[in-house]
């Protein structure tokens, strides 16, 4: 069911009109809370997947490649089989059947077939008693490689064929190239008044969840092969198991346990998954796979690293004509989400500002390193921090405050985009608005003195994407309901909690559609026996998409649940209200009965009590090739300003404070949603400042560890305030938008636009080290101390 | 081959037998021979602060202990805090515990357990913290999730209701700022 099917015309949330229904008409919904899930995770009560044990239990390891690029000549297990206490030995030709997220370019194997493509790349497997003998026998099973040429520079892979990363790909090592040009770019760049053409970097960071990756098989005795996995995605990993596994997927029951953060990181089908799964057949017994924090260094799917040209003209009332952008993607060694990735990195830019005309040019190359994939706001953070410095240049050329720039190109709401997406409720004017005035950028921006300085940035992200990672019909999210005759509400969702709070959404909605304190509600989620489909928890999908879907259910649900009240009371159906844990009749409020009542007559007059409900987008998206990828039902809209010092004797960058204002629609539980902004400009931050992902010059990472890799402590954090900003969505549950990725966006640009402020140096180069601060420092030094004539 | 070790741990107020290879750490103890899995494992070298336990009142990091060197010691767990408040008389969750939940602190709750016992060392020594000196003492526990402003209120929290005041204005206790009031939302 669609949104507007579900809402219909006359949705109980509209915007602005008269007689929406404000906060405070909700009983559940819009309240700080606590979460369905929070005290068993403070008490360590909550079981990840890590916490499960099985009687007779192996553990398995990965011998991982230790070249960048190499033809596997020979391997030879013999030895690591017979050592005492190994189980089973596995090689890439158990399982030669390839995968991949996406399904048109499935590219990875389980384990290494013919060749490894990264150092880390998985060899082989061993299950044994115990993790020690399983390291032991990884030392003994010889592999024999012969080296071949490594790609390390993405620039490279663009000019060479030979040899290719993956031999059966079309057209050398390019992954996915888009061009794609909406209204004449050249044109309206004639006419500009003004424009800048630059070059921007982004480096790559990873997600570095604290939780790392781990999986556990067991195979039952009548061929049930069932896996708990840290995953964002179980749906997903189910398919992708019956194919490698070659097992009907009836057969396949996949369960994700509490995750420990994810961030996109766990989005992937993950070769331990499919090595604990063979293993578990092969030998019979529970298996386990824990990965060190090396090996989840190695799994990546971080963010990719890009090189950025745009080239953006304005009119000289700041109005923008046109924007033109060309970018080269550094994927990695296997495709993962990267055609999407593609995609995004041009097709997520054209909001919150209105683009008349608009044209990219995106390439993305396989290169010797750990493949990337999506990381929290996949694809369109990096095309983000570089348009944001590039529109506060153009507002430094017009003289204009680059407040301002953003409020004139602003958009609008239910509108269109310049390549065919539909914008539904738009908050970002009032998101600027909070930002400017908390922090009070009228009176200070420019006047902190040489060395502060406020910066600002805008952004957009979707909620959800309308096209399935796989072509189907289907609703993109189910949710199943059962009622216990003690009055306890079961709702079964397929929607994957990783801690941003999706089971407690599912309770709140419940409770608030059927009048029932959120304890009445409990939420079994992500477990394909148990659940209907949900595509899992990607492209800031679940609120909007599992949210609906929930809706839907308990409003079945509700509705019979008044038709049986409603005959005992011999009223219409109109006149019985569920709510606070009771029935009552609205034009004779002394006539109640409890809602535990209300169920056990809905029982004996229906059957046995639940319902069903799902969501599907509507149609959306341009009427082009790609032009369905990033349309989304609804987009969020975010301004930071940050606040930050540089010291030019160290070139150190210190951030004060951020203010962060978001338009999520409608916040389901302001708590939550506030949690979401403050951890979205933590993570932008730390990839500016912090956090580097590459390798050296031989492709070895340049530092797996989470010391060498710097996550922000909360000594290095600056103090976040989070201001919500709600636009009411027609179409979002009681119309809500996602929180959990568009406001980390403009956290990179809006610093790089404090440093300008501050100390009068642009940084387009990603991160935001002390030497790169040193080296613009003197740069701008030496061009100033230039006489005028001589240059 | 490997060895074994016999000792004795004293965990959570009970004294337990253990029987582990001699070179297991307190952290392998706990979750594999125990079963107490709330002390988690992040990065295994001491970086990352999810195995945080007590060890006589102080934060100890499990992973980097071998078990038999803290023998005698008194060591406290996520799993203990619930049970000794019970037995103190008091209800519910621990006070520190029952602040986060409250807050928003937990979100994925994967670092949380030794964030929690982080804080109550700190609390312990510093009844009123400071924000500072929260900053300090939460130091070495990484949480990837909250950017640390909801740990930092919910130990204000657990303060203010230690006290019986009011804990301070949050940002999510404001009211949204409704689109409806802005009346040039279009373009």
């Amino acid at each position: 069911m669609s949104a507007r099917d579900l809402h219909g015309p006359g949705a109980p949330w509209g915007g602005a009109e008269p007689g929406a229904r404000s906060n405070s008409d909700f009983k559940v919904v819009g309240q700080p809370r606590p979460k369905v899930d929070g005290i068993a995770k403070a008490t360590g009560a909550a079981v990840y997947t890590d916490d499960l044990t099985f009687p007779g239990m192996l553990h398995a390891k990965t011998l991982r490649s230790p070249h960048a690029h190499a033809r596997i000549v020979r391997i030879d297990t013999s030895k690591a089989r017979a050592l005492k206490g190994v189980h089973a030995v596995l090689t890439g030709d158990s399982m030669p059947i390839k995968y991949g997220v996406i399904p048109w370019t499935p590219d990875e194997n389980a384990l290494a077939v013919d060749k490894v493509r990264f150092i880390g790349d998985p060899v082989a497997a061993v299950a044994a008693i115990d993790e020690d003998t399983a390291n032991a026998a990884l030392k003994l099973i010889e592999v024999e490689y012969e080296l071949l040429h490594t790609y390390l520079d993405p620039f490279e892979s663009l000019q060479r064929k030979e040899p290719q990363i993956h031999e059966d790909k079309k057209g050398g090592n390019i992954s996915k190239s888009v061009q794609l040009e909406f209204g004449k770019v050249e044109e309206a760049l004639a006419g500009a008044e003004v424009v800048v053409e630059d070059d921007y970097f982004f480096h790559g960071s990873t997600h570095a969840p604290i939780e790392p990756h781990c999986a556990v098989a067991t195979y039952s005795a009548d061929g049930v092969l069932t896996l708990w996995s840290a995953t964002q995605i179980t749906h997903y990993v189910h398919r992708a198991l019956a194919r490698v596994l070659e097992l009907p997927a009836h057969r396949i029951r996949v369960i994700q346990p509490c995750l420990g953060g994810a961030f996109g990181g766990k989005s992937d089908p993950f070769s331990l998954e499919f090595c604990v799964s063979k293993l578990a057949m092969v030998t019979g017994r529970p298996v386990k796979m824990l990965w060190t924090r090396e090996e989840v260094f190695y799994a990546h799917r971080g963010r990719h690293p890009m090189h950025l040209h745009y080239r953006s003209g304005v009119t000289k009332d700041g109005k923008l004509v046109g924007v033109d952008a060309k970018i080269l993607i550094d994927g990695g060694s296997y495709s993962s989400f990267g055609l999407v990735t593609t995609y995004y990195s041009g097709q997520l830019l054209t909001g919150p500002y209105h683009f008349p005309t608009y044209r990219f040019d995106s390439t993305r190359v396989f290169t010797n390193k750990p493949p990337c994939g999506p990381k929290r706001g996949h694809g369109s953070v990096q095309p983000r921090f570089a348009f944001e410095v590039q529109l506060d240049q153009l507002a430094e050329k017009l003289a204009l405050d680059p407040i301002e720039i953003r409020r004139r190109n602003f958009q609008g709401d239910f509108t269109r985009t310049v390549n065919g997406q539909r914008v539904t409720s738009n908050g970002f004017l009032q998101c600027l608005d909070e930002v400017e005035s908390a922090s009070r950028w009228k009176e200070r921006r420019g006047k902190l003195g040489f060395g502060r300085g406020l910066g600002v940035a805008g952004s957009m992200y979707i909620s959800g994407t309308n096209y399935p990672v796989y072509p189907n019909d289907m609703p993109q999210a189910g949710v199943q309901l059962k009622v216990d005759r003690s009055g306890l509400v079961t709702v079964f969702t397929g929607g994957n909690d990783i801690g941003q709070g999706s089971n407690s959404m599912c309770a709140y909605i419940v409770a608030e559609e059927l009048g029932i304190p959120v304890e009445r509600v409990r939420v079994v989620a992500a477990d394909t026996d148990l659940c209907p489909v949900d595509l899992g928890a990607y492209s800031s999908r679940v609120t909007f998409m599992v949210g609906n879907a929930t809706i839907d259910a308990a409003r079945k649900l509700r509705e019979k649940l008044v038709a049986a009240v409603a005959e005992k009371w011999e009223c219409a159906p109109a006149r019985v209200r569920l709510i606070e844990g009771l029935a009552i009749d609205l034009e004779d409020t002394a006539r109640s009965m409890t809602s535990v009542e209300a169920f056990q007559l809905a029982e004996t007059k229906f059957d046995t009590l639940g319902s069903t409900g799902s969501y599907n987008t509507p149609k959306l998206g341009g009427d082009y090739r790609g032009g369905t990828i990033g349309a989304s039902p609804a987009y969020s809209f975010t301004a930071h300003v940050v606040d930050a010092s540089v010291d030019v004797e160290t070139g150190r960058i210190t951030v004060h404070d951020v203010w962060v204002a978001h338009d999520c629609g409608r916040a389901l539980n302001p708590m939550i949603v506030a949690g979401q902004m403050e951890g979205s400009a933590y993570m932008g931050l730390a990839e500016a400042l912090f956090e580097e992902h590459d390798v050296n010059r031989f492709g070895l990472h340049r530092g797996p560890s989470l010391l060498d890799y710097r996550l922000p402590t909360s000594l290095d954090t600056p103090d976040f305030h989070a201001r919500i900003v709600e636009s009411i969505d027609p179409e979002g549950p009681y119309g809500a938008k996602e929180a959990g990725e568009g406001p980390l966006h403009p956290s990179l640009p809006a610093l790089s636009n404090a440093v300008y402020d501050a100390v009068g140096i642009r940084l387009k180069h990603l991160p935001f080290t002390p030497a790169k601060v040193l080296a613009a420092l003197r740069e701008k030094r030496a061009a100033a101390s230039v006489p005028q004539g001589v240059r | 081959m490997r060895r074994m070790a016999e000792y004795r741990l004293e965990v959570n107020g009970d004294s337990l037998d253990v029987s582990a290879p001699d070179h297991w750490t307190l952290l392998e103890v706990l979750r594999y021979r125990l079963a107490l899995t709330g002390s988690k494992q992040g990065c295994d070298k001491g970086d990352c602060g999810a195995c945080t336990v007590l060890v006589d009142g102080k934060p100890w990091l499990a992973c980097l202990t071998l078990a038999r060197s803290v023998v005698g010691r008194r060591i406290t767990t996520i799993e203990g805090l619930l049970p000794a408040h019970r037995a103190n008389g008091g209800s519910g969750a621990d006070p520190v515990q029952a602040a986060f939940d409250r807050c928003g602190a937990l979100q994925c709750g994967f670092c949380q357990p030794g964030m929690i016992l982080s804080a109550k060392a700190l609390l312990a020594k510093t009844p009123q913290p400071t924000r500072d000196e929260m900053r300090e003492a939460l130091s070495g526990n990484l949480c990837r999730c909250t950017g640390y402003t909801q740990i930092f209120e919910a130990i204000e929290s657990a303060v203010a209701s230690e006290l019986g005041l009011k804990p301070a204005a949050r940002a999510w206790g404001a009211p949204p700022v409704s689109c409806a009031a802005r009346k040039d939302g279009g373009a």
